[in-house]
Protein backbone atom coordinates (compact mmCIF):
# COMPACT_ATOMS: atom_id res chain seq x y z
CA UNK A 1 0.00 0.00 0.00
CA UNK A 2 1.10 3.41 -1.31
CA UNK A 3 0.70 6.39 0.08
CA UNK A 4 1.72 10.38 -0.74
CA UNK A 5 3.16 11.23 3.27
CA UNK A 6 3.14 14.89 4.36
CA UNK A 7 7.71 15.74 5.05
CA UNK A 8 8.90 18.83 6.77
CA UNK A 9 12.57 18.22 6.34
CA UNK A 10 14.88 21.28 7.47
CA UNK A 11 17.38 22.79 4.90
CA UNK A 12 20.59 24.92 5.01
CA UNK A 13 23.94 25.79 6.77
CA UNK A 14 25.35 27.22 9.03
CA UNK A 15 24.10 30.33 7.69
CA UNK A 16 20.94 29.91 8.06
CA UNK A 17 18.02 27.84 6.60
CA UNK A 18 14.65 26.00 8.09
CA UNK A 19 11.91 23.78 7.42
CA UNK A 20 10.81 22.85 3.98
CA UNK A 21 7.42 21.67 3.24
CA UNK A 22 7.31 18.33 0.87
CA UNK A 23 5.13 15.22 0.20
CA UNK A 24 6.86 12.14 -1.16
CA UNK A 25 5.68 8.43 -1.51
CA UNK A 26 5.48 6.32 1.49
CA UNK A 27 5.26 2.66 0.28
CA UNK A 28 4.85 -0.61 2.54
CA UNK A 29 7.96 -1.77 4.85
CA UNK A 30 9.87 1.44 3.90
CA UNK A 31 11.81 3.25 6.78
CA UNK A 32 12.23 7.65 6.80
CA UNK A 33 15.84 7.13 5.38
CA UNK A 34 14.10 5.64 2.41
CA UNK A 35 11.92 8.34 1.87
CA UNK A 36 15.19 10.83 2.14
CA UNK A 37 16.77 8.76 -0.69
CA UNK A 38 13.21 9.24 -2.26
CA UNK A 39 13.00 12.84 -1.92
CA UNK A 40 16.84 13.20 -2.94
CA UNK A 41 16.05 10.95 -6.25
CA UNK A 42 13.00 12.94 -7.08
CA UNK A 43 12.57 16.46 -5.68
CA UNK A 44 15.75 17.65 -3.98
CA UNK A 45 18.70 16.27 -5.67
CA UNK A 46 21.34 18.83 -3.68
CA UNK A 47 19.81 17.17 -0.40
CA UNK A 48 22.49 16.53 2.35
CA UNK A 49 22.33 13.47 4.24
CA UNK A 50 24.81 10.89 5.57
CA UNK A 51 24.46 7.25 5.80
CA UNK A 52 26.05 4.24 4.84
CA UNK A 53 24.47 0.94 6.04
CA UNK A 54 21.30 1.28 6.25
CA UNK A 55 20.95 -1.75 8.72
CA UNK A 56 21.15 0.30 12.30
CA UNK A 57 25.00 -0.79 12.42
CA UNK A 58 27.44 1.91 11.25
CA UNK A 59 26.08 5.03 12.99
CA UNK A 60 25.81 7.66 10.56
CA UNK A 61 22.33 8.63 9.60
CA UNK A 62 21.76 9.89 12.91
CA UNK A 63 18.92 12.93 13.08
CA UNK A 64 15.70 14.19 14.65
CA UNK A 65 12.45 12.75 13.79
CA UNK A 66 9.24 14.39 14.76
CA UNK A 67 12.17 16.39 17.54
CA UNK A 68 13.17 12.59 18.94
CA UNK A 69 16.66 11.46 18.34
CA UNK A 70 16.78 8.20 15.64
CA UNK A 71 18.75 6.15 13.54
CA UNK A 72 16.98 7.47 9.83
CA UNK A 73 17.39 3.68 9.03
CA UNK A 74 15.96 2.39 12.13
CA UNK A 75 12.56 4.16 11.90
CA UNK A 76 9.89 2.67 10.37
CA UNK A 77 7.06 5.15 8.50
CA UNK A 78 4.53 2.38 9.64
CA UNK A 79 4.84 4.21 13.54
CA UNK A 80 3.43 7.74 11.42
CA UNK A 81 0.20 7.91 10.89
CA UNK A 82 -0.20 8.42 7.43
CA UNK A 83 -2.17 11.57 7.97
CA UNK A 84 0.78 12.81 9.84
CA UNK A 85 3.57 15.22 8.56
CA UNK A 86 6.65 14.15 9.39
CA UNK A 87 9.26 16.41 10.61
CA UNK A 88 13.05 15.48 10.29
CA UNK A 89 15.85 17.67 11.27
CA UNK A 90 19.61 17.54 12.12
CA UNK A 91 20.96 16.84 15.54
CA UNK A 92 20.65 19.54 17.52
CA UNK A 93 23.73 19.63 19.81
CA UNK A 94 26.53 19.77 16.73
CA UNK A 95 27.59 22.60 14.11
CA UNK A 96 25.95 22.11 10.75
CA UNK A 97 27.72 21.63 7.78
CA UNK A 98 24.50 21.25 5.58
CA UNK A 99 20.88 20.09 5.69
CA UNK A 100 20.70 17.04 7.82
CA UNK A 101 24.96 16.53 7.91
CA UNK A 102 26.45 17.71 11.14
CA UNK A 103 29.90 18.00 12.33
CA UNK A 104 30.59 15.21 15.12
CA UNK A 105 33.89 15.96 15.52
CA UNK A 106 33.26 16.90 18.79
CA UNK A 107 33.44 13.43 19.92
CA UNK A 108 36.20 12.54 18.14
CA UNK A 109 38.48 14.96 20.31
CA UNK A 110 36.55 13.92 23.32
CA UNK A 111 37.53 10.21 22.49
CA UNK A 112 41.38 11.62 22.13
CA UNK A 113 41.08 12.61 25.61
CA UNK A 114 40.67 8.97 26.79
CA UNK A 115 43.94 7.46 27.73
CA UNK A 116 43.97 3.99 25.94
CA UNK A 117 44.05 0.72 27.52
CA UNK A 118 46.95 0.36 30.27
CA UNK A 119 47.83 -3.47 30.81
CA UNK A 120 50.42 -4.02 33.75
CA UNK A 121 54.11 -3.65 32.41
CA UNK A 122 55.18 -6.78 33.08
CA UNK A 123 52.30 -8.49 31.67
CA UNK A 124 53.64 -10.50 28.68
CA UNK A 125 51.47 -10.97 25.55
CA UNK A 126 49.05 -14.61 26.15
CA UNK A 127 50.58 -15.26 29.80
CA UNK A 128 46.81 -13.73 31.07
CA UNK A 129 43.36 -15.71 30.52
CA UNK A 130 40.18 -13.54 30.55
CA UNK A 131 37.15 -15.15 32.35
CA UNK A 132 33.85 -15.02 30.39
CA UNK A 133 32.13 -13.30 33.10
CA UNK A 134 34.95 -10.73 33.18
CA UNK A 135 34.22 -9.66 29.55
CA UNK A 136 30.70 -9.97 29.28
CA UNK A 137 30.55 -6.28 31.46
CA UNK A 138 32.28 -4.45 28.99
CA UNK A 139 31.45 -6.23 25.88
CA UNK A 140 27.63 -4.17 26.54
CA UNK A 141 29.26 -1.15 25.91
CA UNK A 142 31.74 -2.62 22.76
CA UNK A 143 27.83 -2.33 20.68
CA UNK A 144 28.05 1.22 20.71
CA UNK A 145 27.91 1.56 17.19
CA UNK A 146 28.99 5.63 18.13
CA UNK A 147 25.81 7.18 16.00
CA UNK A 148 26.63 9.74 18.97
CA UNK A 149 22.65 10.21 19.43
CA UNK A 150 23.42 9.87 23.00
CA UNK A 151 25.60 13.17 23.16
CA UNK A 152 23.06 14.42 20.98
CA UNK A 153 20.47 14.36 23.10
CA UNK A 154 22.29 15.14 26.58
CA UNK A 155 20.76 18.40 28.10
CA UNK A 156 24.48 19.01 29.34
CA UNK A 157 25.98 19.55 26.04
CA UNK A 158 22.49 20.09 23.97
CA UNK A 159 21.28 22.97 26.04
CA UNK A 160 24.94 24.14 26.98
CA UNK A 161 27.34 24.94 24.43
CA UNK A 162 29.59 26.40 27.36
CA UNK A 163 29.64 23.22 29.23
CA UNK A 164 31.34 21.30 25.82
CA UNK A 165 34.99 21.78 27.10
CA UNK A 166 34.42 20.53 30.47
CA UNK A 167 31.82 17.08 29.81
CA UNK A 168 32.79 14.48 27.29
CA UNK A 169 29.17 13.28 27.14
CA UNK A 170 27.59 9.63 28.02
CA UNK A 171 29.51 7.57 25.08
CA UNK A 172 32.68 8.44 26.51
CA UNK A 173 32.50 8.15 29.95
CA UNK A 174 30.99 4.95 28.93
CA UNK A 175 34.56 4.15 27.60
CA UNK A 176 35.72 5.47 30.53
CA UNK A 177 34.00 2.99 32.68
CA UNK A 178 34.34 0.07 30.11
CA UNK A 179 38.35 0.34 30.57
CA UNK A 180 37.70 0.83 34.38
CA UNK A 181 35.78 -2.26 34.80
CA UNK A 182 38.84 -4.27 32.51
CA UNK A 183 40.48 -6.39 34.94
CA UNK A 184 43.81 -5.50 33.68
CA UNK A 185 43.41 -1.79 33.47
CA UNK A 186 45.90 -0.16 35.56
CA UNK A 187 45.34 3.64 34.91
CA UNK A 188 43.36 5.63 37.82
CA UNK A 189 40.21 6.34 35.32
CA UNK A 190 38.00 7.22 38.60
CA UNK A 191 39.57 10.37 39.37
CA UNK A 192 39.52 11.22 35.24
CA UNK A 193 36.14 10.71 34.90
CA UNK A 194 35.20 13.13 37.54
CA UNK A 195 37.72 15.80 37.13
CA UNK A 196 38.61 15.52 33.19
CA UNK A 197 35.87 13.96 31.54
CA UNK A 198 32.90 16.08 33.90
CA UNK A 199 30.99 12.78 35.18
CA UNK A 200 29.76 15.18 37.91
CA UNK A 201 27.54 17.35 35.37
CA UNK A 202 25.44 14.45 34.88
CA UNK A 203 22.02 13.97 36.69
CA UNK A 204 21.56 10.55 35.50
CA UNK A 205 18.58 11.19 33.69
CA UNK A 206 18.68 8.62 31.45
CA UNK A 207 18.22 10.32 28.05
CA UNK A 208 21.29 8.63 26.51
CA UNK A 209 20.02 5.43 27.37
CA UNK A 210 16.78 6.37 26.13
CA UNK A 211 17.82 7.03 22.73
CA UNK A 212 20.57 4.45 22.64
CA UNK A 213 19.64 2.29 19.36
CA UNK A 214 21.84 -0.61 20.74
CA UNK A 215 19.87 -0.34 23.79
CA UNK A 216 23.12 -0.22 25.87
CA UNK A 217 21.62 0.33 29.75
CA UNK A 218 24.62 3.79 29.56
CA UNK A 219 23.42 5.26 32.74
CA UNK A 220 23.17 2.08 35.11
CA UNK A 221 25.93 0.02 33.81
CA UNK A 222 28.46 2.33 33.07
CA UNK A 223 27.86 6.42 34.39
CA UNK A 224 26.32 5.46 37.53
CA UNK A 225 28.95 2.56 38.67
CA UNK A 226 31.53 5.36 38.03
CA UNK A 227 29.68 7.90 40.06
CA UNK A 228 29.81 4.91 42.91
CA UNK A 229 33.41 4.98 42.27
CA UNK A 230 33.92 8.07 42.48
CA UNK A 231 31.49 8.55 45.94
CA UNK A 232 33.99 5.74 46.97
CA UNK A 233 36.97 7.69 46.69
CA UNK A 234 36.07 11.18 46.87
CA UNK A 235 33.14 11.73 48.89
CA UNK A 236 33.25 9.00 51.67
CA UNK A 237 33.09 10.70 54.62
CA UNK A 238 34.79 8.11 57.04
CA UNK A 239 37.94 7.97 54.38
CA UNK A 240 38.28 11.44 54.31
CA UNK A 241 38.17 11.98 58.21
CA UNK A 242 40.58 8.50 58.13
CA UNK A 243 42.58 10.81 55.66
CA UNK A 244 42.40 14.43 57.94
CA UNK A 245 43.46 11.98 60.86
CA UNK A 246 46.34 9.74 59.33
CA UNK A 247 47.48 12.72 57.33
CA UNK A 248 47.59 10.73 54.25
CA UNK A 249 46.97 12.26 50.83
CA UNK B 1 30.01 26.81 12.95
CA UNK B 2 26.92 27.09 13.94
CA UNK B 3 23.92 24.64 14.89
CA UNK B 4 21.21 24.39 12.88
CA UNK B 5 18.70 27.14 13.11
CA UNK B 6 15.90 25.58 14.45
CA UNK B 7 13.72 28.09 16.97
CA UNK B 8 11.18 25.56 18.30
CA UNK B 9 12.47 24.15 22.21
CA UNK B 10 10.88 21.17 20.70
CA UNK B 11 9.50 19.13 17.65
CA UNK B 12 8.57 16.58 19.66
CA UNK B 13 4.86 15.55 18.87
CA UNK B 14 4.02 13.32 20.98
CA UNK B 15 2.50 13.76 24.55
CA UNK B 16 6.06 14.19 26.12
CA UNK B 17 4.58 16.63 29.48
CA UNK B 18 2.63 13.79 30.67
CA UNK B 19 5.05 11.74 32.56
CA UNK B 20 6.77 14.67 34.19
CA UNK B 21 3.28 16.43 35.18
CA UNK B 22 1.98 12.42 36.80
CA UNK B 23 5.50 12.21 38.40
CA UNK B 24 5.07 16.05 39.86
CA UNK B 25 1.32 15.29 41.08
CA UNK B 26 2.12 11.87 42.45
CA UNK B 27 5.15 13.21 44.14
CA UNK B 28 3.52 16.28 45.63
CA UNK B 29 0.22 14.37 46.76
CA UNK B 30 2.64 11.70 48.69
CA UNK B 31 4.61 14.85 50.25
CA UNK B 32 1.21 16.38 51.62
CA UNK B 33 0.29 13.21 52.80
CA UNK B 34 3.45 12.24 54.62
CA UNK B 35 4.19 15.74 56.48
CA UNK B 36 0.50 15.65 57.22
CA UNK B 37 0.92 12.37 59.07
CA UNK B 38 4.17 13.49 60.55
CA UNK B 39 2.75 16.23 61.96
CA UNK B 40 -0.31 14.84 63.48
CA UNK B 41 1.41 13.21 66.08
CA UNK B 42 -1.36 10.55 66.73
CA UNK B 43 -3.01 7.40 65.13
CA UNK B 44 0.47 5.67 65.24
CA UNK B 45 0.02 2.61 66.87
CA UNK B 46 -2.35 -0.08 67.35
CA UNK B 47 -2.52 -1.35 71.15
CA UNK B 48 -4.71 -4.37 70.58
CA UNK B 49 -2.65 -6.00 67.86
CA UNK B 50 0.74 -3.65 68.02
CA UNK B 51 0.32 -2.46 64.76
CA UNK B 52 3.03 0.22 64.56
CA UNK B 53 3.23 2.36 61.23
CA UNK B 54 6.46 2.65 59.61
CA UNK B 55 6.26 6.46 59.53
CA UNK B 56 6.87 6.53 63.11
CA UNK B 57 9.35 3.71 63.20
CA UNK B 58 11.17 3.83 65.76
CA UNK B 59 9.40 5.79 68.05
CA UNK B 60 12.46 7.20 69.98
CA UNK B 61 11.45 10.24 72.15
CA UNK B 62 9.38 10.91 75.63
CA UNK B 63 6.10 11.82 73.93
CA UNK B 64 5.66 8.13 71.92
CA UNK B 65 3.42 6.02 73.21
CA UNK B 66 5.34 3.49 75.63
CA UNK B 67 4.27 0.42 74.20
CA UNK B 68 5.06 1.71 70.57
CA UNK B 69 8.38 2.18 71.68
CA UNK B 70 10.41 -0.77 71.04
CA UNK B 71 13.82 0.38 71.33
CA UNK B 72 13.45 2.80 74.53
CA UNK B 73 12.38 6.66 74.64
CA UNK B 74 15.97 7.94 73.98
CA UNK B 75 15.22 11.69 73.62
CA UNK B 76 13.19 13.81 75.52
CA UNK B 77 10.09 15.15 74.33
CA UNK B 78 10.63 17.43 71.15
CA UNK B 79 9.57 21.18 71.37
CA UNK B 80 6.78 22.87 69.45
CA UNK B 81 4.51 21.07 66.52
CA UNK B 82 7.57 18.74 66.26
CA UNK B 83 6.23 15.00 66.18
CA UNK B 84 8.29 11.84 66.92
CA UNK B 85 8.94 10.69 63.26
CA UNK B 86 11.03 13.96 62.68
CA UNK B 87 14.48 11.77 64.14
CA UNK B 88 14.45 9.09 61.42
CA UNK B 89 12.63 11.22 59.02
CA UNK B 90 15.78 13.06 57.58
CA UNK B 91 17.42 9.63 57.14
CA UNK B 92 14.46 8.01 54.86
CA UNK B 93 13.96 11.26 52.81
CA UNK B 94 17.32 11.45 52.47
CA UNK B 95 17.64 8.16 51.45
CA UNK B 96 14.49 8.61 48.18
CA UNK B 97 16.12 12.43 47.72
CA UNK B 98 19.29 10.91 46.50
CA UNK B 99 18.36 7.50 45.06
CA UNK B 100 19.29 7.51 41.80
CA UNK B 101 15.35 6.82 40.02
CA UNK B 102 14.44 9.62 41.85
CA UNK B 103 17.05 12.08 41.15
CA UNK B 104 15.66 11.24 37.22
CA UNK B 105 12.24 11.55 38.38
CA UNK B 106 12.30 15.43 40.58
CA UNK B 107 15.08 16.70 37.82
CA UNK B 108 12.16 16.24 35.22
CA UNK B 109 9.26 17.23 36.93
CA UNK B 110 10.39 19.26 39.42
CA UNK B 111 13.37 21.25 37.87
CA UNK B 112 13.18 20.60 34.32
CA UNK B 113 16.79 19.70 33.90
CA UNK B 114 15.42 18.38 30.98
CA UNK B 115 11.41 17.98 31.55
CA UNK B 116 11.91 15.00 28.98
CA UNK B 117 14.34 14.09 26.54
CA UNK B 118 15.09 16.61 23.16
CA UNK B 119 12.99 19.56 25.57
CA UNK B 120 14.91 22.39 25.97
CA UNK B 121 15.34 23.40 29.43
CA UNK B 122 14.53 26.66 30.73
CA UNK B 123 17.85 27.19 32.81
CA UNK B 124 20.41 29.28 31.14
CA UNK B 125 23.38 27.81 33.41
CA UNK B 126 23.87 23.85 34.43
CA UNK B 127 26.65 22.46 36.75
CA UNK B 128 24.85 19.34 37.70
CA UNK B 129 26.16 17.65 40.52
CA UNK B 130 29.36 19.00 40.19
CA UNK B 131 28.95 21.81 43.16
CA UNK B 132 26.95 22.29 46.70
CA UNK B 133 24.18 21.52 46.83
CA UNK B 134 23.81 19.22 44.45
CA UNK B 135 27.36 17.43 45.46
CA UNK B 136 25.57 16.31 48.36
CA UNK B 137 23.87 13.52 45.88
CA UNK B 138 26.81 11.40 46.31
CA UNK B 139 26.11 10.79 50.11
CA UNK B 140 23.62 8.17 49.39
CA UNK B 141 24.75 5.22 50.31
CA UNK B 142 25.27 6.66 53.63
CA UNK B 143 21.35 6.92 53.58
CA UNK B 144 21.44 3.50 52.18
CA UNK B 145 22.93 1.88 55.64
CA UNK B 146 20.56 4.14 57.83
CA UNK B 147 17.44 3.12 55.59
CA UNK B 148 18.53 -0.50 55.93
CA UNK B 149 19.09 0.00 59.35
CA UNK B 150 15.41 1.28 59.50
CA UNK B 151 14.15 -1.80 57.05
CA UNK B 152 15.33 -4.14 59.73
CA UNK B 153 13.37 -2.27 62.63
CA UNK B 154 10.23 -2.26 60.36
CA UNK B 155 10.99 -6.17 59.99
CA UNK B 156 11.03 -6.46 63.64
CA UNK B 157 7.73 -4.07 64.21
CA UNK B 158 6.09 -6.54 61.39
CA UNK B 159 7.29 -9.65 63.41
CA UNK B 160 6.13 -8.53 66.43
CA UNK B 161 2.84 -7.66 65.55
CA UNK B 162 1.92 -11.72 65.11
CA UNK B 163 2.21 -11.77 69.10
CA UNK B 164 -1.56 -11.06 68.99
CA UNK B 165 -2.74 -13.51 66.45
CA UNK B 166 -3.37 -12.29 62.25
CA UNK B 167 -5.57 -10.05 61.18
CA UNK B 168 -5.12 -7.73 57.52
CA UNK B 169 -3.00 -5.47 58.79
CA UNK B 170 -0.29 -8.29 59.83
CA UNK B 171 -0.69 -9.03 56.13
CA UNK B 172 -0.31 -5.18 55.04
CA UNK B 173 2.65 -4.90 57.56
CA UNK B 174 4.40 -7.91 55.84
CA UNK B 175 3.82 -6.97 52.42
CA UNK B 176 4.92 -3.70 53.43
CA UNK B 177 8.83 -4.60 54.48
CA UNK B 178 8.57 -7.10 51.52
CA UNK B 179 8.41 -4.25 49.05
CA UNK B 180 10.88 -1.80 51.32
CA UNK B 181 12.93 -4.70 51.60
CA UNK B 182 12.85 -4.94 47.45
CA UNK B 183 13.68 -1.21 46.86
CA UNK B 184 16.41 -1.19 49.57
CA UNK B 185 18.28 -4.08 47.54
CA UNK B 186 17.85 -3.29 44.66
CA UNK B 187 19.50 0.49 44.99
CA UNK B 188 22.20 1.12 42.99
CA UNK B 189 24.72 1.56 46.08
CA UNK B 190 23.65 -1.66 47.10
CA UNK B 191 24.62 -3.51 43.82
CA UNK B 192 28.19 -1.43 43.94
CA UNK B 193 29.07 -2.89 47.08
CA UNK B 194 27.38 -6.28 47.03
CA UNK B 195 29.79 -6.64 43.88
CA UNK B 196 29.20 -3.59 41.38
CA UNK B 197 32.58 -2.29 42.54
CA UNK B 198 34.65 -4.75 41.96
CA UNK B 199 37.29 -5.34 38.63
CA UNK B 200 37.74 -8.47 38.61
CA UNK B 201 34.40 -10.94 38.71
CA UNK B 202 35.97 -14.15 37.91
CA UNK B 203 38.22 -13.89 41.45
CA UNK B 204 35.01 -13.34 43.33
CA UNK B 205 32.13 -15.57 42.57
CA UNK B 206 29.67 -14.98 45.66
CA UNK B 207 30.03 -11.73 45.43
CA UNK B 208 29.28 -11.63 41.37
CA UNK B 209 26.30 -13.92 42.50
CA UNK B 210 25.25 -11.46 44.44
CA UNK B 211 25.51 -8.65 42.02
CA UNK B 212 23.81 -10.67 39.02
CA UNK B 213 20.75 -11.00 41.63
CA UNK B 214 20.71 -7.41 42.18
CA UNK B 215 21.05 -6.27 39.10
CA UNK B 216 17.86 -8.16 38.31
CA UNK B 217 16.42 -6.03 41.08
CA UNK B 218 17.80 -2.95 40.10
CA UNK B 219 15.72 -3.68 36.43
CA UNK B 220 12.85 -3.03 38.44
CA UNK B 221 14.12 -0.15 40.52
CA UNK B 222 11.77 2.64 39.77
CA UNK B 223 8.84 0.15 39.90
CA UNK B 224 10.02 -0.39 43.65
CA UNK B 225 10.35 3.18 44.14
CA UNK B 226 6.31 3.50 43.42
CA UNK B 227 5.16 0.45 44.43
CA UNK B 228 6.92 0.58 48.33
CA UNK B 229 6.58 4.75 48.64
CA UNK B 230 3.02 4.28 47.69
CA UNK B 231 2.54 1.48 49.91
CA UNK B 232 4.13 3.10 53.37
CA UNK B 233 1.57 5.65 52.68
CA UNK B 234 -1.47 2.88 52.21
CA UNK B 235 -0.02 0.93 55.42
CA UNK B 236 -0.32 4.42 57.91
CA UNK B 237 -3.49 5.29 56.38
CA UNK B 238 -4.85 1.94 57.50
CA UNK B 239 -2.51 1.86 60.99
CA UNK B 240 -4.26 5.52 61.19
CA UNK B 241 -7.60 4.34 60.33
CA UNK B 242 -7.61 1.72 62.78
CA UNK B 243 -6.08 3.11 65.55
CA UNK B 244 -8.15 5.95 65.45
CA UNK B 245 -11.13 3.58 65.30
CA UNK B 246 -12.42 4.74 61.69
CA UNK B 247 -12.40 1.11 60.85
CA UNK B 248 -11.82 -2.14 62.60
CA UNK B 249 -9.46 -5.19 61.72
CA UNK B 250 -10.24 -7.87 60.07
CA UNK B 251 -8.86 -10.45 61.95
CA UNK B 252 -8.06 -14.20 60.52
CA UNK B 253 -6.64 -15.64 63.97
CA UNK B 254 -7.08 -14.10 67.13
Amino acid sequence: MSYQGKFRVWRGDDSGGGLEDFTVEVNEGEVVLDIIHRLQATQAPDLAVRWNCKAGKCGSCSAEINGRPRLLCMTRMSVFDESETITVTPMRTFPIIRDLVTDVSFNYTKAREVPSFAPPKDLAPGEYRMQQVDVERSQEFRKCIECFLCQNTCHVVRDHEENKEAFSGPRFLMRVAELEMHPLDTADRVDQAQDDHGLGYCNITKCCSEVCPEHIHITDNALIPMKERVADRKYDPIVWLGNKLFKRS
Amino acid sequence: MARAEIAARTLRTDRWWLPPLTTFVGLLLISIYAAFRTFQGDFYWVDQYHYLTPMYSPCLTEECIPAASHFGRWFPALPGFLTPPVIIIPFLLGFRITCYYYRKAYYRAAWASPPACAVAEPHSKYTGETRFPLIAQNLHRYFFYAASLLLLINIYDAVLAFGTGVGLGNIILLVNVGLLAAYTLSCHSCRHIAGGRLKHFSKHPVRYWMWTQISKLNNRHMLLAWTSLIFVCLTDLYVALVASGTISDLRFIN
